[in-house]
Protein backbone atom coordinates (compact mmCIF):
# COMPACT_ATOMS: atom_id res chain seq x y z
CA UNK A 1 0.00 0.00 0.00
CA UNK A 2 1.11 3.23 -0.71
CA UNK A 3 -0.32 6.52 -0.27
CA UNK A 4 -0.97 8.75 -3.03
CA UNK A 5 0.93 12.25 -3.97
CA UNK A 6 -2.18 14.36 -2.91
CA UNK A 7 -2.94 12.49 0.39
CA UNK A 8 0.74 13.21 1.72
CA UNK A 9 0.47 16.82 0.12
CA UNK A 10 -3.04 17.10 2.05
CA UNK A 11 -1.55 15.67 4.99
CA UNK A 12 1.27 18.17 4.76
CA UNK A 13 -1.45 21.33 4.08
CA UNK A 14 -2.95 20.16 7.63
CA UNK A 15 0.04 19.80 9.52
CA UNK A 16 1.59 23.32 8.27
CA UNK A 17 4.34 21.59 6.96
CA UNK A 18 6.22 22.56 3.92
CA UNK A 19 7.47 19.48 1.76
CA UNK A 20 9.48 19.88 -1.04
CA UNK A 21 8.41 18.31 -3.99
CA UNK A 22 11.38 16.10 -4.55
CA UNK A 23 10.13 14.51 -0.80
CA UNK A 24 6.81 13.55 -1.82
CA UNK A 25 7.78 10.09 -2.78
CA UNK A 26 10.02 8.98 0.19
CA UNK A 27 7.19 10.57 2.73
CA UNK A 28 4.42 8.16 0.45
CA UNK A 29 6.85 5.13 1.42
CA UNK A 30 7.24 6.16 4.90
CA UNK A 31 3.64 7.18 5.84
CA UNK A 32 2.24 3.50 4.11
CA UNK A 33 5.06 1.65 6.36
CA UNK A 34 3.21 3.30 9.69
CA UNK A 35 -0.03 2.76 8.54
CA UNK A 36 0.45 -0.66 7.51
CA UNK A 37 1.79 -1.30 11.15
CA UNK A 38 -1.53 0.31 11.84
CA UNK A 39 -3.49 -2.28 10.08
CA UNK A 40 -2.15 -5.39 11.52
CA UNK A 41 -4.81 -4.37 14.47
CA UNK A 42 -7.26 -4.54 12.33
CA UNK A 43 -6.65 -8.19 12.33
CA UNK A 44 -7.72 -8.95 15.79
CA UNK A 45 -11.53 -9.56 15.88
CA UNK A 46 -12.96 -6.85 17.81
CA UNK A 47 -16.53 -7.95 17.73
CA UNK A 48 -18.51 -6.73 21.08
CA UNK A 49 -15.20 -4.74 22.51
CA UNK A 50 -16.52 -1.28 23.43
CA UNK A 51 -13.65 1.45 21.78
CA UNK A 52 -10.94 2.07 23.80
CA UNK A 53 -10.87 5.92 24.70
CA UNK A 54 -8.38 6.19 27.24
CA UNK A 55 -5.33 4.13 28.48
CA UNK A 56 -6.08 3.75 31.74
CA UNK A 57 -9.44 2.42 33.40
CA UNK A 58 -9.75 5.78 35.63
CA UNK A 59 -12.67 8.41 35.36
CA UNK A 60 -14.17 11.76 37.11
CA UNK A 61 -10.75 13.64 37.32
CA UNK A 62 -11.95 16.77 38.34
CA UNK A 63 -10.95 20.58 39.84
CA UNK A 64 -13.02 22.61 42.26
CA UNK A 65 -14.60 26.61 40.54
CA UNK A 66 -11.25 28.19 42.60
CA UNK A 67 -8.96 30.71 41.59
CA UNK A 68 -5.38 30.38 40.92
CA UNK A 69 -2.45 32.57 41.06
CA UNK A 70 -1.85 34.21 37.36
CA UNK A 71 1.24 33.60 35.51
CA UNK A 72 2.59 36.94 35.22
CA UNK A 73 2.61 38.48 32.24
CA UNK A 74 6.06 38.85 31.07
CA UNK A 75 6.72 35.10 32.05
CA UNK A 76 3.31 34.23 29.19
CA UNK A 77 5.22 36.36 26.69
CA UNK A 78 8.70 35.18 27.32
CA UNK A 79 8.84 32.59 24.44
CA UNK A 80 6.37 34.77 21.98
CA UNK A 81 8.33 35.42 18.91
CA UNK A 82 6.96 38.40 18.20
CA UNK A 83 5.51 40.15 20.96
CA UNK A 84 4.32 43.91 22.71
CA UNK A 85 4.31 44.84 26.19
CA UNK A 86 -0.17 43.69 26.37
CA UNK A 87 0.53 40.17 24.17
CA UNK A 88 0.90 38.17 21.26
CA UNK A 89 1.72 39.13 18.10
CA UNK A 90 0.98 37.60 14.82
CA UNK A 91 0.83 38.57 10.96
CA UNK A 92 -2.42 40.54 10.35
CA UNK A 93 -5.29 37.52 9.56
CA UNK A 94 -8.48 38.43 7.92
CA UNK B 1 -44.20 26.95 -6.27
CA UNK B 2 -44.25 27.59 -2.52
CA UNK B 3 -40.64 27.21 -0.67
CA UNK B 4 -40.28 26.36 3.33
CA UNK B 5 -37.21 27.56 4.95
CA UNK B 6 -35.70 24.79 7.20
CA UNK B 7 -33.69 26.44 10.00
CA UNK B 8 -31.45 24.79 12.90
CA UNK B 9 -29.24 26.84 15.23
CA UNK B 10 -26.27 26.34 17.06
CA UNK B 11 -25.86 28.30 20.43
CA UNK B 12 -22.76 28.74 22.10
CA UNK B 13 -23.37 29.98 25.76
CA UNK B 14 -20.52 31.21 27.75
CA UNK B 15 -20.82 29.45 31.65
CA UNK B 16 -20.76 31.93 34.50
CA UNK B 17 -18.07 30.14 37.06
CA UNK B 18 -15.51 31.67 38.61
CA UNK B 19 -12.44 29.61 36.64
CA UNK B 20 -11.80 28.33 33.29
CA UNK B 21 -13.21 24.84 31.69
CA UNK B 22 -9.35 23.04 32.43
CA UNK B 23 -7.64 25.50 34.21
CA UNK B 24 -8.00 27.69 37.76
CA UNK B 25 -7.51 30.72 36.03
CA UNK B 26 -9.89 33.58 36.64
CA UNK B 27 -12.79 34.04 33.69
CA UNK B 28 -13.65 37.35 34.68
CA UNK B 29 -14.26 39.64 31.73
CA UNK B 30 -11.97 43.02 31.47
CA UNK B 31 -9.04 42.27 32.69
CA UNK B 32 -5.61 43.67 31.31
CA UNK B 33 -5.04 41.58 28.03
CA UNK B 34 -2.63 37.90 28.78
CA UNK B 35 -3.06 38.57 32.47
CA UNK B 36 -5.50 35.41 33.04
CA UNK B 37 -3.44 32.79 31.65
CA UNK B 38 -1.28 29.67 32.55
CA UNK B 39 0.66 27.21 30.82
CA UNK B 40 -2.77 25.43 30.49
CA UNK B 41 -4.19 27.88 28.75
CA UNK B 42 -1.43 29.13 27.23
CA UNK B 43 -0.55 25.56 25.48
CA UNK B 44 3.09 25.20 27.14
CA UNK B 45 3.74 21.24 26.13
CA UNK B 46 3.31 19.02 29.46
CA UNK B 47 0.88 20.92 30.85
CA UNK B 48 -2.43 19.38 31.36
CA UNK B 49 -6.11 19.93 31.59
CA UNK B 50 -7.96 19.35 34.74
CA UNK B 51 -12.19 19.03 33.86
CA UNK B 52 -13.94 21.99 36.27
CA UNK B 53 -16.54 20.07 38.56
CA UNK B 54 -18.38 23.44 38.14
CA UNK B 55 -19.15 23.14 34.52
CA UNK B 56 -20.36 20.02 34.25
CA UNK B 57 -22.92 20.73 36.94
CA UNK B 58 -24.19 23.86 34.83
CA UNK B 59 -24.36 21.98 31.61
CA UNK B 60 -26.27 19.06 33.57
CA UNK B 61 -28.53 21.68 34.54
CA UNK B 62 -29.06 22.82 31.29
CA UNK B 63 -29.40 19.77 30.12
CA UNK B 64 -32.26 18.72 32.74
CA UNK B 65 -33.83 22.15 31.87
CA UNK B 66 -34.29 21.01 28.47
CA UNK B 67 -35.60 17.70 28.72
CA UNK B 68 -32.34 16.25 27.11
CA UNK B 69 -31.21 12.10 28.04
CA UNK B 70 -28.20 12.80 29.81
CA UNK B 71 -26.13 9.00 28.55
CA UNK B 72 -23.69 7.63 31.73
CA UNK B 73 -20.77 8.14 29.96
CA UNK B 74 -19.04 11.41 28.02
CA UNK B 75 -15.93 12.02 26.58
CA UNK B 76 -14.29 14.94 25.33
CA UNK B 77 -12.10 14.70 21.87
CA UNK B 78 -10.02 17.35 20.49
CA UNK B 79 -10.90 19.59 17.03
CA UNK B 80 -7.73 20.56 15.27
CA UNK B 81 -7.20 23.18 13.20
CA UNK B 82 -5.06 26.24 13.23
CA UNK B 83 -5.73 30.00 13.92
CA UNK B 84 -3.43 32.28 15.89
CA UNK B 85 -6.21 32.25 18.79
CA UNK B 86 -6.19 28.68 19.86
CA UNK B 87 -2.78 27.99 20.99
CA UNK B 88 -2.37 24.40 21.34
CA UNK B 89 -3.58 23.88 17.86
CA UNK B 90 -6.60 22.29 18.78
CA UNK B 91 -9.90 23.24 20.67
CA UNK B 92 -11.20 20.52 23.48
CA UNK B 93 -14.83 19.85 23.02
CA UNK B 94 -17.06 17.08 22.94
CA UNK B 95 -17.87 15.10 19.44
CA UNK B 96 -19.04 11.24 19.64
CA UNK B 97 -20.29 11.17 23.15
CA UNK B 98 -21.61 14.65 24.34
CA UNK B 99 -23.25 15.16 27.92
CA UNK B 100 -26.51 15.54 26.75
CA UNK B 101 -28.53 14.14 23.90
CA UNK B 102 -32.54 14.08 22.88
CA UNK B 103 -34.34 17.01 24.09
CA UNK B 104 -36.92 19.86 23.50
CA UNK B 105 -38.46 22.69 24.16
CA UNK B 106 -41.56 24.58 23.74
CA UNK B 107 -42.20 28.03 22.69
CA UNK B 108 -45.15 29.96 22.32
CA UNK B 109 -45.77 31.92 19.37
CA UNK B 110 -47.43 34.89 19.55
CA UNK B 111 -50.51 33.75 17.96
CA UNK B 112 -51.28 31.48 20.78
CA UNK B 113 -49.89 28.53 18.96
CA UNK B 114 -47.12 26.31 20.36
CA UNK B 115 -44.37 24.57 19.09
CA UNK B 116 -42.18 22.01 20.30
CA UNK B 117 -38.22 22.23 18.89
CA UNK B 118 -35.92 19.19 19.07
CA UNK B 119 -32.60 19.67 20.46
CA UNK B 120 -29.96 17.16 18.93
CA UNK B 121 -27.19 17.28 21.35
CA UNK B 122 -25.63 19.67 24.36
CA UNK B 123 -21.87 19.79 24.48
CA UNK B 124 -19.32 21.53 27.02
CA UNK B 125 -16.18 22.84 25.31
CA UNK B 126 -13.77 25.92 25.71
CA UNK B 127 -13.70 29.16 24.39
CA UNK B 128 -10.76 30.49 21.76
CA UNK B 129 -8.71 33.71 22.91
CA UNK B 130 -9.38 37.39 20.88
CA UNK B 131 -7.83 38.74 18.12
CA UNK B 132 -7.33 42.44 17.92
CA UNK B 133 -6.44 43.85 14.64
CA UNK B 134 -4.32 46.97 14.27
CA UNK B 135 -5.02 49.78 12.54
CA UNK B 136 -2.02 51.00 11.32
CA UNK B 137 0.15 47.95 11.47
CA UNK B 138 0.36 44.43 9.69
CA UNK B 139 -0.18 42.07 12.80
CA UNK B 140 -3.00 41.01 15.01
CA UNK B 141 -2.44 41.34 18.87
CA UNK B 142 -3.84 37.85 20.54
CA UNK B 143 -5.07 38.20 24.11
CA UNK B 144 -5.81 34.76 25.79
CA UNK B 145 -7.87 35.91 28.44
CA UNK B 146 -10.67 34.25 26.81
CA UNK B 147 -8.87 31.20 25.85
CA UNK B 148 -10.23 28.18 27.86
CA UNK B 149 -13.35 29.54 29.55
CA UNK B 150 -16.18 27.59 29.23
CA UNK B 151 -18.92 27.33 26.90
CA UNK B 152 -21.98 25.06 26.40
CA UNK B 153 -22.94 24.55 22.89
CA UNK B 154 -26.97 23.81 22.06
CA UNK B 155 -27.51 22.12 18.58
CA UNK B 156 -31.27 22.47 17.60
CA UNK B 157 -33.12 20.05 15.33
CA UNK B 158 -34.12 21.69 12.08
CA UNK B 159 -37.32 22.34 13.26
CA UNK B 160 -37.39 25.83 12.71
CA UNK B 161 -39.56 27.51 10.07
CA UNK B 162 -39.55 31.25 10.24
CA UNK B 163 -36.71 33.79 11.33
CA UNK B 164 -39.80 34.40 13.94
CA UNK B 165 -39.73 31.32 15.01
CA UNK B 166 -35.87 31.03 15.80
CA UNK B 167 -36.25 34.32 17.29
CA UNK B 168 -38.83 33.10 19.83
CA UNK B 169 -36.32 30.22 20.72
CA UNK B 170 -33.62 31.58 20.88
CA UNK B 171 -35.09 34.33 23.73
CA UNK B 172 -36.40 31.03 25.56
CA UNK B 173 -32.98 29.20 25.71
CA UNK B 174 -32.09 32.29 26.65
CA UNK B 175 -34.39 32.96 30.03
CA UNK B 176 -33.81 29.33 31.14
CA UNK B 177 -29.78 29.85 31.11
CA UNK B 178 -30.54 33.46 33.33
CA UNK B 179 -33.10 31.35 35.37
CA UNK B 180 -31.05 28.57 36.67
CA UNK B 181 -28.25 30.98 36.69
CA UNK B 182 -25.64 29.35 34.75
CA UNK B 183 -25.08 32.29 31.80
CA UNK B 184 -25.81 35.76 31.77
CA UNK B 185 -26.45 35.07 27.87
CA UNK B 186 -25.55 38.52 26.82
CA UNK B 187 -25.32 38.34 23.15
CA UNK B 188 -23.77 41.93 22.55
CA UNK B 189 -21.23 41.16 25.01
CA UNK B 190 -20.67 37.88 23.36
CA UNK B 191 -21.76 35.40 26.10
CA UNK B 192 -24.32 33.94 24.32
CA UNK B 193 -23.71 33.31 20.54
CA UNK B 194 -25.44 31.89 17.70
CA UNK B 195 -25.14 30.18 14.54
CA UNK B 196 -28.11 29.54 11.68
CA UNK B 197 -28.41 26.40 9.35
CA UNK B 198 -30.86 27.63 6.76
CA UNK B 199 -32.13 25.29 3.61
CA UNK B 200 -35.25 26.30 1.57
CA UNK B 201 -37.59 23.15 0.14
CA UNK B 202 -40.54 23.15 -1.96
CA UNK B 203 -43.74 22.66 0.57
CA UNK B 204 -44.45 19.77 2.02
CA UNK B 205 -41.44 18.01 0.35
CA UNK B 206 -39.79 15.71 3.39
CA UNK B 207 -35.97 16.43 2.31
CA UNK B 208 -33.49 18.87 2.77
CA UNK B 209 -32.33 21.30 0.26
CA UNK B 210 -28.52 22.43 0.42
CA UNK B 211 -28.18 24.52 3.34
CA UNK B 212 -25.33 27.80 4.26
CA UNK B 213 -23.94 28.33 7.91
CA UNK B 214 -24.39 32.16 8.38
CA UNK B 215 -22.25 33.46 11.24
CA UNK B 216 -21.64 36.54 13.17
CA UNK B 217 -25.13 37.00 14.72
CA UNK B 218 -24.36 39.10 17.42
CA UNK B 219 -27.97 40.43 18.32
CA UNK B 220 -31.56 38.86 18.47
CA UNK B 221 -32.07 41.55 16.29
CA UNK B 222 -29.83 40.42 13.81
CA UNK B 223 -30.65 37.21 13.87
CA UNK B 224 -33.85 37.00 12.60
CA UNK B 225 -32.67 39.70 9.69
CA UNK B 226 -30.24 38.00 8.80
CA UNK B 227 -32.54 35.01 8.38
CA UNK B 228 -35.05 36.75 6.21
CA UNK B 229 -32.17 37.60 3.94
CA UNK B 230 -31.42 34.41 3.52
CA UNK B 231 -34.32 32.87 3.00
CA UNK B 232 -34.74 35.26 0.70
CA UNK B 233 -31.62 34.79 -1.36
CA UNK B 234 -32.24 31.25 -1.49
CA UNK B 235 -35.60 31.68 -2.90
CA UNK B 236 -34.82 33.43 -4.80
CA UNK B 237 -32.00 31.22 -6.25
CA UNK B 238 -34.34 28.29 -6.63
CA UNK B 239 -37.10 30.55 -8.70
CA UNK B 240 -33.87 31.39 -10.92
CA UNK B 241 -33.64 27.51 -10.90
CA UNK B 242 -30.18 28.12 -9.97
CA UNK B 243 -28.77 26.00 -7.20
CA UNK B 244 -27.61 26.95 -3.80
CA UNK B 245 -24.11 26.63 -2.67
CA UNK B 246 -23.21 24.93 0.46
CA UNK B 247 -21.05 27.09 2.38
CA UNK B 248 -20.32 29.14 5.36
CA UNK B 249 -21.81 33.03 5.18
CA UNK B 250 -20.97 35.79 7.30
CA UNK B 251 -23.87 37.93 8.33
CA UNK B 252 -22.34 41.86 7.55
CA UNK B 253 -25.05 43.93 9.99
CA UNK B 254 -23.68 47.31 7.97
CA UNK B 255 -24.96 46.50 4.95
CA UNK B 256 -27.78 44.43 5.96
CA UNK B 257 -26.40 40.98 4.13
CA UNK B 258 -24.68 37.63 4.30
CA UNK B 259 -21.47 37.36 2.35
CA UNK B 260 -19.76 33.82 1.34
CA UNK B 261 -16.94 33.02 3.82
CA UNK B 262 -15.81 29.79 2.88
CA UNK B 263 -16.97 26.94 0.40
CA UNK B 264 -17.28 23.24 0.91
CA UNK B 265 -14.30 22.77 -0.73
CA UNK B 266 -12.41 25.17 1.55
CA UNK B 267 -14.65 23.30 5.08
CA UNK B 268 -11.80 22.55 7.73
CA UNK B 269 -11.40 18.64 8.16
CA UNK B 270 -11.07 18.97 11.85
CA UNK B 271 -9.97 15.24 12.53
CA UNK B 272 -11.47 14.97 15.97
CA UNK B 273 -10.20 12.52 18.46
CA UNK B 274 -10.89 11.58 21.74
CA UNK B 275 -8.79 13.64 23.84
CA UNK B 276 -5.82 11.74 25.48
CA UNK B 277 -5.28 14.28 28.21
CA UNK B 278 -8.96 14.25 29.79
CA UNK B 279 -10.54 11.18 31.56
CA UNK B 280 -14.18 9.15 29.88
CA UNK B 281 -16.68 11.44 32.03
CA UNK B 282 -18.98 9.16 34.07
CA UNK B 283 -22.63 11.07 35.06
CA UNK B 284 -23.97 8.45 37.81
CA UNK B 285 -28.09 8.68 38.05
CA UNK B 286 -27.13 9.64 41.59
CA UNK B 287 -25.56 12.92 40.39
CA UNK B 288 -28.42 13.82 37.84
CA UNK B 289 -31.06 13.49 40.53
CA UNK B 290 -28.68 15.93 43.05
CA UNK B 291 -28.75 18.50 40.18
CA UNK B 292 -32.92 18.01 39.39
CA UNK B 293 -33.35 18.60 43.06
CA UNK B 294 -31.36 21.78 43.23
CA UNK B 295 -32.82 23.00 40.00
CA UNK B 296 -35.10 25.50 40.30
CA UNK B 297 -38.91 25.84 39.36
CA UNK B 298 -38.60 26.45 35.58
CA UNK B 299 -40.35 29.46 33.91
CA UNK B 300 -42.55 26.88 32.07
CA UNK B 301 -43.65 25.20 35.18
CA UNK B 302 -43.99 28.57 37.10
CA UNK B 303 -46.11 30.08 34.73
CA UNK B 304 -48.60 27.18 34.36
CA UNK B 305 -48.68 27.29 38.62
CA UNK B 306 -49.36 31.09 38.40
CA UNK B 307 -52.65 30.08 36.28
CA UNK B 308 -53.69 27.48 38.42
CA UNK B 309 -53.24 28.51 41.83
CA UNK B 310 -53.58 32.28 41.49
CA UNK B 311 -56.11 32.08 38.63
CA UNK B 312 -54.75 34.83 36.45
CA UNK B 313 -54.80 34.76 33.07
CA UNK B 314 -52.27 33.15 30.87
CA UNK B 315 -51.17 36.20 29.01
CA UNK B 316 -50.70 37.60 32.71
CA UNK B 317 -48.52 34.11 33.67
CA UNK B 318 -46.32 34.33 30.46
CA UNK B 319 -45.17 38.25 31.16
CA UNK B 320 -45.04 37.85 34.61
CA UNK B 321 -42.04 34.63 34.37
CA UNK B 322 -39.99 36.21 31.68
CA UNK B 323 -37.47 36.71 34.20
CA UNK B 324 -37.19 34.79 37.63
CA UNK B 325 -36.63 37.99 38.75
CA UNK B 326 -40.00 39.68 37.89
CA UNK B 327 -41.59 36.09 39.03
CA UNK B 328 -40.17 36.51 42.57
CA UNK B 329 -41.43 39.75 42.56
CA UNK B 330 -44.70 39.12 41.76
CA UNK B 331 -45.19 36.25 44.52
CA UNK B 332 -43.26 38.80 46.76
CA UNK B 333 -45.99 41.39 46.38
CA UNK B 334 -48.91 38.61 47.15
CA UNK B 335 -47.62 37.71 50.36
CA UNK B 336 -48.31 41.42 51.92
CA UNK B 337 -51.75 41.78 49.44
CA UNK B 338 -53.04 38.29 48.31
CA UNK B 339 -55.39 39.94 45.02
CA UNK B 340 -53.42 38.01 42.06
CA UNK B 341 -54.98 39.90 39.22
CA UNK B 342 -54.92 43.04 41.03
CA UNK B 343 -50.88 42.69 41.57
CA UNK B 344 -50.26 41.73 38.23
CA UNK B 345 -52.22 44.37 36.77
CA UNK B 346 -50.17 47.17 38.66
CA UNK B 347 -46.97 44.94 37.51
CA UNK B 348 -47.92 44.80 33.94
CA UNK B 349 -49.13 48.10 33.92
CA UNK B 350 -47.55 51.22 35.73
CA UNK B 351 -44.30 49.35 37.32
CA UNK B 352 -43.07 47.68 33.90
CA UNK B 353 -44.03 50.53 31.87
CA UNK B 354 -42.08 52.80 34.54
CA UNK B 355 -39.23 50.19 34.11
CA UNK B 356 -39.29 50.10 30.58
CA UNK B 357 -39.01 54.14 30.43
CA UNK B 358 -36.46 54.09 32.69
CA UNK B 359 -34.54 50.92 31.05
CA UNK B 360 -33.96 49.51 34.05
CA UNK B 361 -34.78 45.99 34.87
CA UNK B 362 -36.19 44.23 37.63
CA UNK B 363 -33.11 44.21 39.94
CA UNK B 364 -33.10 47.78 39.58
CA UNK B 365 -36.47 48.59 40.56
CA UNK B 366 -36.91 51.04 42.79
CA UNK B 367 -39.97 49.92 44.93
CA UNK B 368 -39.82 47.44 47.10
CA UNK B 369 -42.55 44.65 46.71
CA UNK B 370 -43.98 44.88 49.54
CA UNK B 371 -44.29 48.39 49.15
CA UNK B 372 -45.97 48.22 46.06
CA UNK B 373 -48.72 45.60 47.77
CA UNK B 374 -48.81 47.88 50.40
CA UNK B 375 -49.89 50.66 48.20
CA UNK B 376 -52.57 48.33 46.64
CA UNK B 377 -53.59 47.60 50.00
CA UNK B 378 -54.33 51.16 50.52
CA UNK B 379 -56.35 51.28 47.59
CA UNK B 380 -58.31 48.45 48.44
CA UNK B 381 -59.45 49.62 51.76
CA UNK B 382 -60.21 53.56 49.98
CA UNK B 383 -58.15 54.68 52.46
CA UNK B 384 -56.54 56.62 48.63
CA UNK B 385 -58.12 56.82 45.21
CA UNK B 386 -57.36 55.82 42.10
CA UNK B 387 -55.67 58.79 40.93
CA UNK B 388 -53.83 59.30 44.52
CA UNK B 389 -52.66 55.87 44.09
CA UNK B 390 -51.08 57.20 40.80
CA UNK B 391 -49.31 59.94 42.52
CA UNK B 392 -48.39 58.19 45.28
CA UNK B 393 -46.76 55.27 43.19
CA UNK B 394 -44.76 58.13 40.93
CA UNK B 395 -43.72 59.46 44.18
CA UNK B 396 -42.51 56.12 45.49
CA UNK B 397 -40.52 55.54 42.52
CA UNK B 398 -38.67 58.62 42.70
CA UNK B 399 -37.82 58.50 46.61
CA UNK B 400 -38.44 54.89 47.13
CA UNK B 401 -40.14 55.74 50.34
CA UNK B 402 -42.89 53.33 51.64
CA UNK B 403 -46.68 54.50 50.71
CA UNK B 404 -48.04 55.34 53.89
CA UNK B 405 -45.16 57.92 54.92
CA UNK B 406 -45.78 59.36 51.36
CA UNK B 407 -49.28 59.49 52.27
CA UNK B 408 -48.81 60.63 55.54
CA UNK B 409 -46.63 63.38 54.08
CA UNK B 410 -48.49 64.80 51.85
CA UNK B 411 -51.72 65.08 52.93
CA UNK B 412 -53.48 62.55 50.81
CA UNK B 413 -55.38 60.20 52.95
CA UNK B 414 -59.21 59.93 50.92
CA UNK B 415 -61.65 61.75 53.10
CA UNK B 416 -64.33 59.47 53.31
CA UNK B 417 -66.21 61.79 55.76
CA UNK B 418 -69.86 62.46 54.19
CA UNK B 419 -70.24 65.69 56.27
CA UNK B 420 -66.85 67.01 55.33
CA UNK B 421 -67.97 66.15 51.18
CA UNK B 422 -71.33 67.40 51.89
CA UNK B 423 -70.02 70.48 53.04
CA UNK B 424 -67.85 70.78 49.78
CA UNK B 425 -71.05 70.00 47.80
CA UNK B 426 -73.30 72.49 48.76
CA UNK B 427 -70.57 75.22 48.32
CA UNK B 428 -70.12 74.25 44.65
CA UNK B 429 -73.52 73.42 44.25
CA UNK B 430 -74.30 77.41 45.51
CA UNK B 431 -71.66 78.91 43.51
CA UNK B 432 -72.90 76.83 40.18
CA UNK B 433 -76.54 78.59 40.21
CA UNK B 434 -76.74 78.10 36.09
CA UNK B 435 -75.28 74.32 36.19
CA UNK B 436 -77.36 73.20 38.59
CA UNK B 437 -80.83 74.80 36.72
CA UNK B 438 -79.28 73.36 33.51
CA UNK B 439 -79.06 70.00 35.27
CA UNK B 440 -82.31 69.91 36.38
CA UNK B 441 -83.46 70.83 32.94
CA UNK B 442 -82.11 67.65 31.74
CA UNK B 443 -78.42 67.91 30.68
CA UNK B 444 -77.16 65.15 33.27
CA UNK B 445 -73.78 64.99 31.53
CA UNK B 446 -72.80 68.21 34.05
CA UNK B 447 -72.52 65.71 36.41
CA UNK B 448 -69.18 65.19 35.60
CA UNK B 449 -68.49 68.56 35.72
CA UNK B 450 -69.84 68.99 39.78
CA UNK B 451 -67.57 65.59 40.68
CA UNK B 452 -65.03 67.66 39.15
CA UNK B 453 -65.42 70.73 41.00
CA UNK B 454 -65.72 68.72 44.16
CA UNK B 455 -62.50 67.01 43.58
CA UNK B 456 -60.78 70.06 43.37
CA UNK B 457 -62.10 71.65 46.02
CA UNK B 458 -61.03 68.28 48.22
CA UNK B 459 -57.81 68.70 46.68
CA UNK B 460 -57.94 64.96 44.71
CA UNK B 461 -58.77 63.68 48.56
CA UNK B 462 -62.47 63.09 48.24
CA UNK B 463 -63.86 59.70 47.97
CA UNK B 464 -65.02 59.75 44.40
CA UNK B 465 -67.71 57.19 44.58
CA UNK B 466 -68.90 59.13 47.63
CA UNK B 467 -68.91 61.96 46.09
CA UNK B 468 -70.87 60.82 43.00
CA UNK B 469 -74.01 59.16 45.34
CA UNK B 470 -74.44 62.32 47.71
CA UNK B 471 -74.10 64.78 44.30
CA UNK B 472 -76.70 62.31 42.85
CA UNK B 473 -79.07 62.93 46.35
CA UNK B 474 -78.66 66.53 46.27
CA UNK B 475 -78.89 67.47 43.10
CA UNK B 476 -81.89 64.91 42.28
CA UNK B 477 -81.73 62.58 39.64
Amino acid sequence: MKLTKEQVLNTARLARLDIAPQDVEMFSEQLASILGYMEKLNEVDTTGVAPTSHAISLTNAFRQDRAHEHLPRDKALSNAPEKDEDGFLVPKVI
Amino acid sequence: MEFEPVIGLEVHAQLNTSTKIFCACSTRFGAEPNTHVCPVCLGMPGSLPVLNKKVVEYTLRMALATNCDIPPQSRFARKNYFYPDLPKGYQISQYELPIAINGHLDIDMQDGSSKRIGITRIHMEEDAGKLIHDGSLPVSHVDLNRTGVPLMEIVSEPDLRSAAEAGVYLRNLRAIIRWIGIGDGNMEEGSFRCDANISIRPKGSDTFGTRTETKNLNSFKNVEKAIRYEIARQTEILLDTGQVVQETRLWNPGKGVTESMRSKEQAHDYRYFPDPDLLPLVIEKKWISAVQKDLPELPSQRRERFVTEMAIPDYDAGVLTSSRELADYYESCLKTFNQPKHVSNWIMGSLLGLLNAEGKSIEDCPIAPKDLAQLLKLLDEGAISGKIAKTVFEEMSSTGKPPKQIVEEKGLVQVSDTSIIEKEIDAVIAANPNEVERYKDGQKKLIGFFVGQVMRATKGKANPKMVNELLMKKLGT
